[in-house]
């Protein structure tokens, strides 16, 4: 059984029209700077980490249709739930370079109060869920939330990222048993980016494809070009509708590539081809985005070297804010473990600050 | 002799047992091709191929309930958990399964899987590349609980596991998997499961410390004696079952402990020490037990510096109950 794979722009840039979705001029170029902007963030990410600004880097490269043309089709009052490649997407629902970037440095200003590795990214304001590293854990709790909207009668729809890897666990198994038995309104995105570490994806699963395990949890699947931004949002957004409107879970695969390392503690070259990268690097989802707006004469030489510049100078200025703000104070370590703190942890708080207290004498 | 870390010992103590057990299968996410996130499987699969070092799909509980599986046909499976923080979807297997199958079939089908898997803080993982949570596993009658802390004691105390009869937990400290250097001998021999060490003699207090904090409780030994102060540190080694003789003649002989690990304080293994002192030895202790131990908080990230128990903390430590 296979289930085809969607396609609006091909790699040459020529698109078809029957399915080409309803998306202004203005709109087009916004999505399209976000991913040059998503690129540069983690180019710079990765260097910040080699440099030493910053502890850890994990990121996104080849990825960026999938962050931006799923976001971009959920209205604000819908939840994402991310694994922790989807930064992209934080920005597209509203988060700023300069939230994510004191994220990034772990600053006193991060809302996380320097507790998370990069890009575990989270932003209450715009129902973005906090992550965690323990792969599929969060796929549950998008079935969950949904069910209470469901149950509350809310036209909420939920989102939840992750990845090929993800598929083995438990948690997805799980959380696609119950979406499928209680109709949940959750789309399941799947970011099928071949690769989970060293591991490749015909060791994650027999099947011939992600998209048809829903089937056997009795809903639909559906696969989609995960390097073209005009097909996962066509896809996502018909699979939201589709939610809302009381018609139950949609499982899609975006099939894409992790064109970087899995994260700055990983070297690709020991497990994967070069010529391997290099055929996917061809199908690069900026790339063809790119050649798309070009022949719809929307984009030009001009738009792109400011869309660089603008992304540039925003990142430039993010870190040189983030860098300046100091370490989260010391009581950080003891506060939010529960609304208020019990007499153990005083006692340990105050016992490290006359120890540190000593030390500076 | 060979100058080896500790991941070096692992590695090296994997190969030379695959070569004289071929019941040996080495199973995990990224253990082959890529010779494990921390490399402590490189070149295995090379050498031994696909049958015997298994990349799996991204499961704990299939890796583990797997191990089993294999076990209880004769084999003897070393499954590795990328990290501690990640063998939960794997924990109902270890805890309901690994532990029990002797006891609740009176003994006629057993699994002796080693479970291998580093663990603890130091390397700035945040919470999920941190923790130290042996006090579940110790809370689990059936299983073995090994931590070595040097790389003769690793390649001694895995030799010991991958020939024992029963499940053994064996705890890989990752903060000094490449900063703890020292000889190994090249032949065959095995640390006793169950026996402590004396790692430095003293007579005024005693430390308990296993895994990285043996090196931790040593420094501050190091500034202890500075100011005339006799440590005696003991590396525990096996948390379950613990060398209760050789902890009681240390207490016997200092009558002054402390205690250090970087779990959580509350209900960690400190607990645990500190009572079998008080039920059999209360009237030999001539100062209130102290333990050094990490906060009773998630596993930080940028603040882990603070988190983890340093020689200062230590030292403190050994000051108090020795001038009590
Ligand atoms: C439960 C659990 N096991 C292992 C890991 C270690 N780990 C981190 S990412 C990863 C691979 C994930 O692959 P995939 O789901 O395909 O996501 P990708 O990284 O490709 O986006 C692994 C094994 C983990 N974080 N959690
Ligand atoms: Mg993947």
């Amino acid at each position: 059984m296979t289930v085809e794979l969607l396609q609006v722009i091909k790699p040459t840039g020529e698109y078809v029209e029957e399915i080409e979705p309803d998306i202004s001029k203005d709109e087009l170029r916004r999505l399209y700077r976000l991913m040059v902007l998503l690129r540069n963030l983690d180019i710079r990410g990765l260097q910040l980490q080699r440099q030493g600004r910053i502890g850890f880097f994990i990121g996104s490269l080849g990825q960026e249709a999938c962050q931006i043309g799923s976001a971009y089709a959920l209205k604000p009052q819908d939840w994402a739930f991310p694994a922790y490649r989807e930064i992209g997407a934080a920005l597209l629902r509203g988060a700023t370079l300069k939230e994510v970037m004191n994220q990034y440095f772990a600053n006193a200003e991060d809302l996380q109060k320097g507790r998370q590795l990069t890009n575990l990214y989270g932003l209450k304001s715009i129902n973005f869920v906090t992550g965690s590293a323990p792969i599929a854990t969060q796929i549950p709790h998008a079935v969950g939330t949904a069910l209470a909207a469901k149950i509350r009668g809310d036209p909420v729809v939920t989102l939840v990222y992750f990845g090929d890897g993800a598929t083995s666990e438990n948690d997805f198994h799980t959380g696609m048993n119950f979406a499928g038995v209680f109709k949940t309104p959750t789309v399941f995105f799947c970011q099928n980016n071949h690769w989970a570490i060293s591991v490749p994806v015909e060791r994650q699963t027999s099947a011939e494809t992600i998209a048809v395990k829903a089937k056997a949890y009795g809903f639909e699947g559906v696969r989609v070009d995960g390097n073209d931004v005009l097909a996962i949002y066509r896809t996502v957004k018909e699979a939201v509708e589709k939610a809302r409107k009381g018609g139950g879970p949609t499982l899609i695969e975006a099939v894409t590539y992790r064109m970087g390392p899995h994260s700055s503690s990983d070297d690709p070259t020991r497990y994967r081809t070069k010529e391997e990268l290099e055929e996917w690097q061809r199908r690069d989802p900026i790339t063809r985005f790119r050649k798309y707006l070009e022949k719809k004469r929307i984009w030009s030489e001009s738009d792109e070297k400011k869309a660089q510049d603008d992304a540039n100078h925003e990142i430039d200025e993010a870190i040189a804010h983030a860098e300046k703000i100091p370490r989260p104070a010391l009581e950080t370590l003891f506060t939010d473990v529960y609304s208020d703190m019990p007499w153990h942890l005083e006692e340990q708080l105050r016992e490290l600050q006359e120890e540190k207290g000593r030390k500076e004498e | 002799m060979t100058v080896l870390n500790i991941v070096q010992a692992v590695n090296h103590t994997l190969r030379d047992e695959m070569k004289r057990n071929d019941k040996i299968v080495l199973l995990g996410e990224d253990v082959g091709v890529n010779g494990g996130v921390f490399r402590a499987t490189e070149g295995l699969f090379q050498e031994f191929g696909p049958n015997r070092v298994i990349d799996t799909p991204l499961a704990e509980s299939g890796i583990i309930g797997v191990s089993i599986g294999m076990a209880l046909y004769g084999l003897k499976p070393v499954p590795e958990i990328q990290f501690l923080d990640f063998i939960y979807p794997g924990f109902d297997q270890i805890q309901s399964e690994l532990a029990k199958f002797r006891y609740r079939s009176g003994g006629q089908f057993t699994v002796p899987v080693v479970i291998r898997t580093p663990y603890g803080g130091g390397i700035r993982g945040s919470h999920y590349h941190s923790q130290s949570t042996e006090a579940f596993f110790v809370h689990t009658p059936g299983l073995k609980v090994v931590i070595p802390a040097t790389p003769y004691d690793t390649k001694g105390l895995l030799t010991a596991a991958l020939r024992d009869p029963d499940p053994v937990m064996f705890l890989e400290p990752k903060k000094i998997y490449r900063t703890v250097r020292g000889d190994v001998p090249d032949d065959d021999y095995m640390v006793p499961i169950g026996k402590a060490n004396v790692a430095r003699d003293g007579e005024d207090v005693t430390v308990f410390a296993y895994g990285a904090m043996l090196h931790v409780a040593m420094e501050a030994v190091e500034l202890a004696a500075a100011k005339g102060i006799n440590v005696e540190v003991v590396d525990l080694r096996t948390l379950l079952p613990f060398d209760i003789d050789t902890i009681l003649s240390s207490v016997k002989k200092t009558g002054r402990v402390v205690i250090v690990h970087e779990a959580c304080k509350t209900c960690g293994f400190g607990a645990e020490i500190a009572a079998q002192i008080a039920e059999r030895a209360l009237l030999q202790l001539k100062a209130p037990i102290v333990r050094v131990a990490g906060f009773d908080v998630p596993f930080p990230y940028v603040l882990e510096d603070e988190y983890m128990p340093n020689a200062n903390r230590v030292l403190n430590a050994i000051e108090k109950v020795h001038n009590f």
